[in-house]
């Protein structure tokens, strides 16, 4: 049947994990930034929008690339962080986490947005006058009706990130067993003689999984609308 | 003593209120739509920043430009139920009531969550959600999360202005069982005399953006210089009288101060207070006691005052007992030789004083 083969479990497994931790940072960030541009007007709310946005719009490549320059172990913040914290990211599955977690921040960011958009303010103010201060209605009133949102986000940004190349193989590059995911495997295969059949089966498996995905993020959905519409 | 000074400007409309009152009891913010009475509720709550002014409840500064405090909605104390409840959707009943408890200092927290469920009828609700509640149930609901957040004062903003009339009579009565029972002081926002002749005690009467008058509900609703704010063709006198009986034909007799008010009847015990708001127009003017009349309703009395209202109308200002106001035609006052200090009968029809202008409080098991 469909067994998987050990180079093919190690990259579903490591596009997951990818995916995970791409989320996993992103969300918290991802909350604070939709939040920021729903609910505030500052100097430089335009300019803050367009930077989230901007991975939607320019070429892959070019954040990978811009990764490297950051976050590489000479790059302005790569330095500092191997500096306090000895951790690199560059070339290392973490650093695909990253580049997955910026490539899908604009989705997740405006999944959110939307969101957080459809609350009631009114409601927020009713809890204000219950003496409620403003991060606890955040976190008993706005939070809870914008998981909808958040959901909807969560599985595009997962989604998202399960399938990131471009940035992805720019900025840390093709490393069996370590940045090797699921599209980079299936490209490699694509490029060496005989590896039609490979290639055919890590795109079936990854329809498949991103099938499941939406399923189960279907169901949850409903289940979540279920218990706010009570 | 609540102390309001506050100022406002929002686009073209300009807020100017200052008013002191006893915070005791119901007082009424009465007026017309675009008066600005939720702008003052809003200032009050804390939700809109005043431009200036002061604001004290029950010895507390809540807002104080020239010292620069304006106190966080949170830490007001000051509970609100708004027009359209706004009840949490994703919590149940329970923990909507509920929620603002805990941050109620533990040494201040006077009100018991059974006897307001018990006092509101809540008991059956507490696992619904409020996507499965009335309108009444809601608004309810609405006012037990307020008062369980203990606070100093409570506002109500129109509270009953979406429900129809079965439901405002009833949840009138919930909060007139409130105010004897808790004593917490309510300022109650309407533009429905109904209501205010119902549960006001003390009544603020707001007109573009400014106080027009402040006082017990009974005196300002009792004069016709206020009445093109009150309702034109409402304009009369508010009386506080108590059952005195019912009469074989289904009449119940409500005695003041100047006699017995027969009026279509009620279902009140004897000794129940009401409050019966007569309208100058359905109060004719006799000077001398008729016969043969089918009014029950005759009071003699002396002129005490008259106004002329309109080209061809003339108020009267009668005393007898109480005040009493009567709306007749400039015609009539003149063929009558009526003049200030004359003794006439007033005459009232018992069927002009329909429930609406009874101020009535319902018995506790009625729901």
């Amino acid at each position: 049947m469909f067994a998987l083969s050990a180079l093919e479990s190690e990259a579903v497994l490591l596009s997951l994990r990818v995916a995970f931790w791409s989320v996993l940072i992103s969300l918290p960030v991802a909350i604070a930034v939709a939040w920021l541009l729903a609910r505030k007007r500052f100097p430089g709310h335009l300019f803050l929008n367009g930077l989230v946005h901007l991975p939607l719009v320019v070429p892959p490549v070019v954040v990978g690339y811009l990764l490297l320059l950051l976050l590489g172990r000479n790059g302005a913040m790569g330095a500092w962080l191997w500096d306090w914290f000895g951790i690199t990211v560059a070339f290392t599955w973490r650093g695909a986490a990253v580049a997955s977690a910026v490539m899908a921040f604009p989705l997740m960011v405006r999944a959110i947005r939307l969101s957080l958009e459809s609350v009631d303010i009114r409601l927020e103010a009713a809890a204000r006058t219950l003496g409620a201060p403003p991060i606890w209605v955040f976190a008993t009133v706005s939070l809870p009706l914008m998981a909808p949102g958040i959901l909807t986000g969560t599985m595009l940004a997962f989604a998202r990130g399960f399938g990131e190349f471009g940035a992805t193989i720019t900025f840390v590059s093709n490393i069996p067993g370590e940045t090797r995911t699921l599209p980079i495997a299936l490209y490699s295969l694509t490029q060496v003689p005989g590896g039609e059949g490979g290639a055919l089966r890590l795109m079936i498996l990854s329809i498949v999984i991103a099938m499941l995905a939406l399923f189960a993020s279907e169901l949850l959905a409903r289940r979540v609308r279920a218990r706010l519409e009570g | 003593m609540l102390q309001v000074d506050l100022q406002k400007r929002l686009g073209d409309f300009n807020l100017d209120v200052a008013f002191g009152i006893e915070d005791r009891g119901i007082t009424a913010l009465f007026g017309r739509s675009g008066a600005g009475k939720t702008t003052l509720v809003n200032m009050m709550a804390g939700l809109l920043r005043p431009d200036s002014g002061r604001l004290h409840i029950g010895g507390h500064t809540l807002f104080d430009s020239d010292a620069k405090i304006n106190v966080r909605p949170e830490r007001r104390r000051v509970g609100y139920v708004f027009q359209e409840g706004r009840l949490f959707p994703h919590l149940s009943v329970k923990a909507n009531l509920l929620y603002g408890r805990r941050f109620a200092p533990k040494g201040e927290r006077y009100q018991d969550a059974a006897q307001i469920i018990d006092l509101l009828g809540l008991g059956g609700l507490l696992a619904r959600r409020p996507a499965t509640l009335s309108g009444g149930e809601k608004q309810r609901v609405a006012i037990g999360r307020a008062l369980l957040s203990e606070p100093r004062l409570l506002l109500m903003d129109e509270p009953l202005a979406a429900l129809d009339a079965a439901r405002k009579s009833e949840i009138m009565g919930h909060i007139e069982r409130l105010r004897d029972v808790l004593g917490v002081p309510i300022v109650y926002v309407s533009h429905a005399l109904e209501e205010v002749t119902r549960l006001a005690d003390h009544m603020v009467l707001l007109a573009d953006g400014g106080v027009v008058a402040t006082g017990s509900a009974v005196d300002i609703m009792s004069r016709p210089d206020l009445s093109p704010h009150t309702g034109r063709h409402e304009a009369g006198a508010l009386i506080e009288t108590q059952v005195a009986g019912h009469d074989d034909f289904g009449l119940t007799e409500l005695a003041f101060t100047g006699g017995v008010l027969r009026v279509a009847g009620l279902d009140l015990a004897a000794g129940t207070a009401v409050r019966a708001r007569i309208r100058a127009r359905d109060v004719a003017i006799a000077t001398t006691r008729p016969s043969d009349l089918s009014i029950l309703n005759v009071f003699p009395g002396r002129i005490a005052e008259m106004h002329p209202s309109g080209a061809a109308a003339m108020d009267l200002q009668l005393d007898i007992g109480v005040k009493l106001w009567a709306r007749i035609t400039a015609r009539s006052a003149h063929e009558l030789g009526l003049v200030p200090g004359r003794e006439v009968f007033a005459l009232v029809k018992s069927v002009a004083i329909d429930r609406h202008s009874l101020g009535l409080a319902q018995p506790p098991n009625r729901n």
